[in-house]
């Protein structure tokens, strides 16, 4: 086989592929994760946030397409994809046309320094989050542009909004993050790290989640950044770049179609994206619970059964699902479709759970390179999973803010919370080095 | 560096900067930088500034110094940029559109446009005696902790740049005291 794939592969390398050099699999790397994330966001973030939605409001949701509406998300996007793509006749062409783009890029671009894993990352840039924040921060360029080529009232406020929102809130999440970023300087060295992964192994060396460090200073800052991050993506209760009641869409108003949805993927690519940086910076990234308590070989056998168990469950839910359907003859084909379903997801629990016994030594075989990479993977999503279904939790709980509230909590609360946690983080670290 | 990432570089692998993407960033950055002077529409011209600016950071990247294209996209394409659209989006496109751009000081534009050219090509034709090879450029992998240690020093230390850094931050305190007290007469 050609030398580009097999140097990768060889077990003694523990690099991203983009610290390694390896163009090849850094170009697989980032088409896994751009494939990965745009059919996560289409399909099943879609369906959940509906789903979740209407179970909160005791709605039953989408319920004709597929199973349970399983399928409900494909219908969608066909639909928009054979809608009519309106570009209105004022509105200045070309920057109409790029500004969904901005964000789409914005958004997807950070993923290559989000940590999956030890070395299932893109690249391990020494610069990681300071380039995640930077790039993410582009995307408001995306909302403000749309707004204004539009050449309309409603999405000019809504952009004017969304800028002046994203530029409060981007400073306490930054002084939020510079926190964190000090936590990772209690070594023997005393140099801290930007990179993602240093960070993260900054936590596994100091044997703490930067979450429960020095509590609670650095639960505050995860809480700020918390907050920051809803209002970073234009989410509810900080949508008021798009509220409905007094901007119809806000910056997306005049959009339709395809383009539309690009700004809707651009969203939603962008929550999974500050989610992982949360995930990195507070929550241990990839790491297990309990990777320093619990570290036996007995332990670690235990935890590798979770993400088969996982599916195992969701696959026991849904043959669950299948038993409890109507049984008249209407429901047939939705029946089968559920119990072929239910049978994959089987099969992928099987898979996991044949890797997780086959990986068990700590020996560098293929198998548990396999298995230790899918853990990694595993944890991560699972973390970054719970504050997906925050942001769905949130939506559906709290309402709208005033715009001038928004900006009292941004620039009065929030600001002078987030600079006091870094000045006792900064002191409290100098006493304890 | 640590050695995995030594060993992974030498057994052949290609640096990933290639003289192709200097060319790339470079034309980028110098036809967006064109666009900004000439085109008419304010927020088309900030658009090609932002563009620009990304391929700047880009070059800086090549250049092994990843942490000020990390800060050249923050502080300039994400925050300043999008500060500037904020303003010219509320000014009138149409009527500005039609005022006369050049007035009568391009002569002196221009001189001073050539007198920086000038600069330029100099230090590119005898760069070789102008600067040393002293400061060769640092491992990616610890350009940023570099960075630290000249601004704030080690252990005990102060750092090279300490003083000067302080008092630039204290200029920047002064500068935001003073912009909002211009703003806010009643405080």
């Amino acid at each position: 086989m050609p030398n580009f794939i097999m140097s990768y592969l060889d077990p003694n390398v523990k690099l991203t592929p983009g610290s390694a050099g390896s163009q090849f699999w850094a170009l697989i790397y980032v088409l896994i994760i751009f494939v990965g994330v745009s059919l996560t966001v289409m399909w099943l973030l879609n369906w959940v946030e509906r789903k979740a939605l209407a179970h909160f409001q005791v709605r039953l949701g989408p319920m004709r397409v597929g199973p349970h509406g399983l399928l409900q998300p494909f219908a969608d996007a066909l639909k928009l994809m054979l809608k009519e793509d309106i570009i209105p006749s004022e509105a200045d062409q070309f920057v109409f046309w790029v500004a969904p783009l901005i964000g789409l890029f914005a958004s997807f671009t950070v993923y290559t320094v989000i940590p999956f894993g030890p070395s299932q990352a893109v690249s391990d840039m020494n610069i990681g989050i300071l380039f995640m924040l930077g790039v993410s921060s582009l995307g408001v360029l995306g909302i403000v542009v749309a707004g204004w080529a539009s050449n309309s009232h409603y999405p000019l406020i809504g952009a004017l909004r969304s800028s002046a929102q994203m530029v409060s809130y981007e400073v306490a999440m930054g002084l939020a993050v510079v926190s964190a970023v000090l936590m990772t300087s209690l070594n023997a060295t005393g140099t801290g790290t930007l990179s993602m992964i240093g960070i993260v192994q900054a936590q596994q060396q100091q044997g703490v989640w930067f979450i429960f460090k020095f509590f609670p200073l650095g639960l505050i800052a995860f809480v700020i950044f918390a907050i920051a991050m809803v209002a970073e993506t234009n989410r509810a209760p900080f949508d008021l770049a798009e509220a409905e009641s007094e901007l119809t869409a806000g910056y997306h108003t005049e959009y339709s179609g395809l383009r539309w949805s690009l700004f809707m993927l651009a969203e939603y690519a962008a929550m999974m994206a500050v989610s992982s940086i949360a995930v990195t910076l507070w929550l241990g990234g990839w790491m297990r619970p309990f990777p320093n308590l619990l570290h036996a070989p007995a332990w670690e056998f235990v935890f590798s059964l979770f993400p088969g168990l996982t599916f195992l469950g969701v696959a026991a839910i849904t043959f669950v699902g299948v038993a409890r359907m109507p049984s008249q003859s209407f429901f047939k084909i939705q029946r089968i479709g559920l119990a072929v379903f239910a049978a994959l997801l089987g099969f992928i629990a099987l898979l996991l759970l044949v890797i997780a016994v086959a990986g068990r030594s700590a020996d560098m075989s293929v198998a548990a390179r396999f298995r230790e990479g899918i853990d990694y993977v595993y944890w991560f999503l699972l973390k970054v999973a719970v504050f997906i279904y925050l942001f769905i939790w949130y939506r559906a709980t709290w309402p709208r803010y005033r715009f001038d509230q928004l900006m009292k909590i941004g620039w009065k609360v929030m600001l002078p919370i987030s600079l006091g946690v870094l000045i006792v983080t900064a002191i409290v670290g100098v006493i304890v080095s | 560096m640590n050695p995995a990432m030594n060993s992974a570089l030498n057994s052949g692998m290609a640096p990933v900067a290639t003289p192709w993407f200097f060319y790339v960033l470079a034309v980028v950055a110098v036809a967006s930088g064109v666009a900004v002077i000439t085109r008419r529409n304010a927020v088309h011209a900030a658009l090609a500034l932002i563009v620009a600016l990304l391929a700047v950071a880009g070059l800086y990247l090549m250049l092994y110094a990843p942490f000020v294209a990390g800060v050249q996209i923050i502080v300039y394409a994400g925050g300043i940029m999008v500060l500037f659209l904020f303003v010219i989006m509320l000014v009138n496109i149409e009527r500005s559109t039609k005022e006369r751009r050049f007035n009568r000081m391009w002569p002196v534009g221009l001189a001073a446009a050539c007198a920086l050219l000038a600069l330029f090509v100099s230090a590119i034709v005898k760069g070789k005696a102008l600067f040393s090879d002293r400061g060769m450029p640092l491992p990616e992998a610890s350009n940023t902790q570099q960075i630290a240690t000249l601004l704030y020093g080690e252990a005990g230390r102060m750092g090279q740049y300490t003083f000067a850094f302080e008092i630039a931050s204290l200029l920047l305190l002064v500068a935001i005291l003073g912009a909002v007290i211009m703003t806010k007469k009643k405080i």
